[in-house]
């Protein structure tokens, strides 16, 4: 464990992102102690002001106010709440299931094959938006349903992926000696392929959050997501869409919280990438050897006298 | 052991039936090592695989000690894995990269119920790694850390932890340095004159066969066409193929490497998917006559063991 926080904080760019997630985490956590007003309360008098940087900024309202002057900076941390959890759970649950579904498809073969991935066709046949506010009007909007409905709409995509891995993956050697050897299927899936697949699928996986956190936007937008007075970063780009030429900030600053987001869990994930692969990271401990050796070479170099 | 690989084919994607190997009929005593020669495609893998229950069988019987293992069901297998054994052709791929050695050679043993894990496993681990010439902390590296021929003696300590009393050997030393070659072949023998293992031994490298094993058989487009001892074979080889093959073993002497001669045969192996009715070696026979274009040879014993598949002998 130590060793590992150790090589945590040696690769700065894995370090950094794992910072600002963390960050993150504990911003939506305490969101109602750090935000200086309440998500909703409205200033009237202060509508569309801009940052505190701008003319006719204030420090009263540092990253400036919405159309109803309500606080921006104060919707950015509580819209956090709602962004990261629907992104966290969606990729969780729809990683899950199309995960297993593709392993399913990919290892058994044959006639559970062909069932899976004809399921898969029809579901991507049909637009996913448009089934999604089907669903949303019929059950009606709350976060628990746009989490189902998006993890319905998503998990087709890991499926593919995973299954056309397998494929590969079940044909090399080490695959058939674990089978030799008298592995339970169960076995062979989850210690000799699943493994393998950790870097595509969590390259996917970090693809598909960002996807998530901007289709719970456009469903909030719809009026068919996250229900004002709550907020989402989503729902607050989409809002503020209307007022994009007039008051910039409205759009850019939840946007700039998403990339924020996306940009930290993808230094996560490759560095995790990195670990988890016994071969990179033993060139990443060389690597690291070298550097410390030519920081102390200098020295060294100056003692031997050149020819 | 008895092995009466007969008439093994598998379905092709076009709903062919490509008949990869047929009629192929050995026996492999314990303890002893039969040698498969072929060229590539001949069906010497698929027959390996094949005895082993990896490939599906269409005709024919497998014996292993005396029990017929033809139609074992996949769970009657499980137990039967402990006593066959494959070894990999290609060092590189049959290791699974993500994990550590003493997992992959302590995974037989955990999979059959012989340790709860592989660190209750360590002592049998660090036992087997030495036994194949490992050194003991092998056990904590990953398999990119190895070269081609420790990966190879890896294969081999997995294949051994069960104690299996046969083991197919599909080309092991066909990937390696030729001078690592003979260093894993060695080792092989070893391990059979320790543990009496018997290999089937598959190679396309006549010299590395001759070495190790005692008999040897040849395969030619799916089927044996010559099996004998080792001395036998490479002194009075009877059928046509064989003969073209030895003779196509360099000789390590300038002087007579110039005034050998080489038998070659022109013309290409029958396609696999439609074979000629008769001897499957007539489009390139020297000596074919009539009856080769009609009726393929049967495998017979032309006196002390020496079995041929020609008309013409």
């Amino acid at each position: 464990m130590k060793s590992l926080l150790d090589e945590l904080w040696r690769d700065k760019a894995g370090s950094t992102g794992i910072v600002m997630v963390v960050a993150l985490i504990l911003m939506a956590a305490a969101a109602p102690l750090i935000a200086p007003y309440s998500p909703t309360t409205q200033d009237l008098r202060a509508r569309l002001a801009p940052p505190v940087w701008e003319d006719n900024g204030s420090w009263k309202h540092i990253l400036g106010t919405d159309h109803l002057g309500r606080d921006v900076l104060s919707r950015v941390i509580h819209g956090s709440r709602v962004s990261l959890t629907v992104g966290a759970a969606v990729v969780l649950i729809a990683g899950t299931f199309g995960v297993i579904l593709g392993l399913v498809a990919g290892y058994r073969g044959g006639r559970t094959d062909s069932f899976i991935m004809r399921w898969i066709d029809t579901q991507v046949a049909f637009p996913g938006l448009l089934i999604a506010l089907i669903i949303l009007a019929v059950i009606g909007p709350s976060m628990l349903t746009v989490v189902l409905v998006l993890s319905l709409n998503g998990w087709m995509v890991y499926g593919r992926l995973t299954r056309g891995a397998v494929l590969s993956v079940r044909q090399t050697a080490y695959v058939e000696a674990a089978e030799m050897v008298g592995c339970s299927s169960v076995r062979v899936v989850f210690r000799h392929i699943l493994p393998n697949l950790t870097s595509p699928l969590l390259t996917l996986a970090i693809l598909e959050f960002a996807r998530i956190v901007l289709a719970e936007a456009a469903l909030s937008f719809l009026g068919m997501g996250i229900q004002p007075p709550a907020t989402s970063w989503g729902l607050d780009v989409a809002t503020g869409k209307n007022y994009m030429f007039r008051a910039w900030w409205l759009v850019t600053f939840p946007g700039v919280a998403i990339s924020i987001t996306v940009l930290a869990v993808n230094l996560v994930a490759s560095w995790m990438r990195l670990i988890s692969d016994p071969q990179e990271r033993e060139k990443q401990f060389a690597r690291q050897m070298r550097a410390l050796r030519k920081k102390h070479a200098p020295q060294g170099l100056q003692e031997t006298p050149s020819l | 052991m008895r092995f009466d690989a007969g008439r093994s084919g598998f379905w092709g994607q076009h709903r062919m039936q490509v008949h990869a190997v047929e009629d192929v009929s050995f026996a492999i005593m314990s303890g002893e090592t039969l040698g498969l020669v072929g060229e590539s495609g001949s069906g010497k893998s698929t027959t390996g695989r094949a005895i082993l229950r990896r490939v599906p069988l269409s005709e024919g019987r497998i014996f292993f000690k005396g029990c017929d293992i033809t139609h074992a069901t996949a769970s009657a297998l499980r137990p039967l894995r402990r006593h066959m054994q494959l070894v990999f052709q290609d060092p590189y791929a049959s290791l699974n990269p993500r994990m550590r050695i003493r997992d992959i050679v302590a995974e037989p043993l955990v999979v059959h119920g012989m340790a709860a894990s592989s660190r209750a496993a360590e002592a049998k681990v660090i036992e087997l790694l030495h036994r194949v010439g490992l050194p003991p902390d092998a056990g904590r590296r990953y398999p990119h850390a190895f070269s081609g021929g420790q990966r190879q003696r890896v294969g081999i300590a997995r294949a051994l932890a069960l104690n299996p009393e046969f083991i197919v050997a599909d080309e092991p030393v066909s990937a390696l340095d030729v001078s690592i070659r003979a260093q894993i072949v060695n080792l092989l023998q070893d391990l059979q004159k320790d543990l009496g293992i018997a290999y089937l031994f598959i190679a396309h490298d006549l010299a590395v066969v001759r070495h190790i094993s005692q008999r040897i058989a040849i395969m030619y487009a799916g089927k044996i066409v010559e099996l004998a001892g080792r001395t036998e074979i490479y002194a009075k080889p009877l059928h046509p193929y064989t003969q073209a093959l030895l003779s196509a073993v360099p000789v390590p002497d300038p002087k007579i490497q110039r005034v050998r001669r080489r038998t070659t045969h022109a013309g290409e192996p029958p396609n696999p998917l439609d074979p000629p009715p008769g001897c499957r070696f007539q489009s390139r026979c020297p000596h074919r006559t009539g009856q080769c274009r009609l009726h393929p040879p049967p495998l017979e014993d032309r006196g002390g063991g020496h079995f041929v598949a020609c008309w013409n002998v």
